[in-house]
């Protein structure tokens, strides 16, 4: 079916899927990537704290 | 009681007040979003012209705001730590570029996905689109000429410059429907008052707090990693409980 008539007939699947969804997706690979980062900051810092005490 | 905030400038006294404001953040912004989508998608009655649509706006408007404002912040930030060599500025612009850029992205994203239906065309080079568009070239160039300079300080000096001189855009992307003639809409509301349904502006208002709720939190969780990664070498990141552990 044409995406314009498809579009037309079901607006708020439209909505929902092209943008909602969309915007939810950005913002959870966002929070993910961002707690991964905190994640291998943490280890990166401990190894050197360790490495430290060990000396 | 006052608060002494320039003690909160300090990368050693912030990365703890951040630490406690995520939760309370974050929980907020997942609270408002629920509240702001219900309201927009049951509460709101249907537009006489768009229909359903219109519907687009609620996370459309906040989105674009969003990156304006945090652009602002960042040049803000940016200034301050050019001018008065504060670790914490150059860090909490650092933190706050990916976050612009993403609302910036849904802003253009979403506006295309209303373009289509309303306008009959994906994208058009008007003056509101276009200086979005450069917005997020901004971030991105923000972002790449930060992560090409090995010395963070000269980094943050060469970005600084680069935000600085970019934020004449904001004005540029504010005032362009009022400018030139454009095929984007102008401000529905405004100081003076709206045309808008009470309910409508519930939604988009409340998304909008959602929105600079979840980017504070965004920024913040993201800015602790960057100071422990630069204050990496030094006692007080050392003695932290997460890093005893």
């Amino acid at each position: 079916m044409n995406l314009d008539i498809w579009m037309r007939e079901n607006p708020l699947t439209y909505i929902w899927l092209g943008s909602y969804a969309v915007a939810f997706i950005i913002f959870v690979v966002e929070v993910a990537m961002v707690r991964h980062k905190r994640k291998i900051t943490l280890q990166q810092v401990r190894l050197l704290r360790n490495a430290g005490v060990e000396e | 009681m006052a608060i002494n905030w320039f003690k909160y400038s300090a990368p050693t006294t912030f990365y703890g007040l951040a630490g406690k404001l995520i939760p309370w953040l974050a929980v907020s912004a997942v609270i408002l979003f629920s509240i702001g989508l219900y309201i927009g998608f049951y509460v709101a009655p249907v537009d006489a012209q768009q229909g359903e649509f219109y519907r687009i706006i609620f996370i459309h408007v906040p989105a674009s705001i969003l990156s304006m404002f945090l652009y602002l912040v960042l040049a803000g930030y940016a200034a301050l730590g050019l001018i008065f060599k504060t670790r914490l500025s150059a860090m909490m612009a650092s933190a706050i570029a990916p976050t612009g850029a993403l609302f910036a992205f849904i802003s253009l994203w979403t506006g295309a996905l209303w373009g289509k239906p309303m306008w009959g065309a994906w994208w058009m080079w008007d003056a509101r689109l276009t200086s979005e568009l450069i917005l997020l070239f901004l971030y991105l160039g923000f972002i790449a000429l930060h992560a090409s300079i090995d010395d963070p300080r000269r980094a943050d000096r060469a970005a600084a410059l680069l935000a600085i001189v970019g934020s004449v855009n904001v004005p540029i992307i504010y005032f362009s429907v009022k400018w030139w003639n454009t095929l984007h809409q102008g401000s529905t509301i405004k100081f003076t008052g709206t045309s808008m349904h009470v309910a409508m502006q519930q939604a988009m208002f409340t998304m909008l707090a959602a929105c600079w709720l979840y980017a504070a939190a965004v920024v913040l969780t993201r800015v602790r990693s960057i100071i422990l990664e630069r204050e990496r070498n030094t006692a007080w990141v050392a003695e932290l409980p997460e890093v005893k552990q």
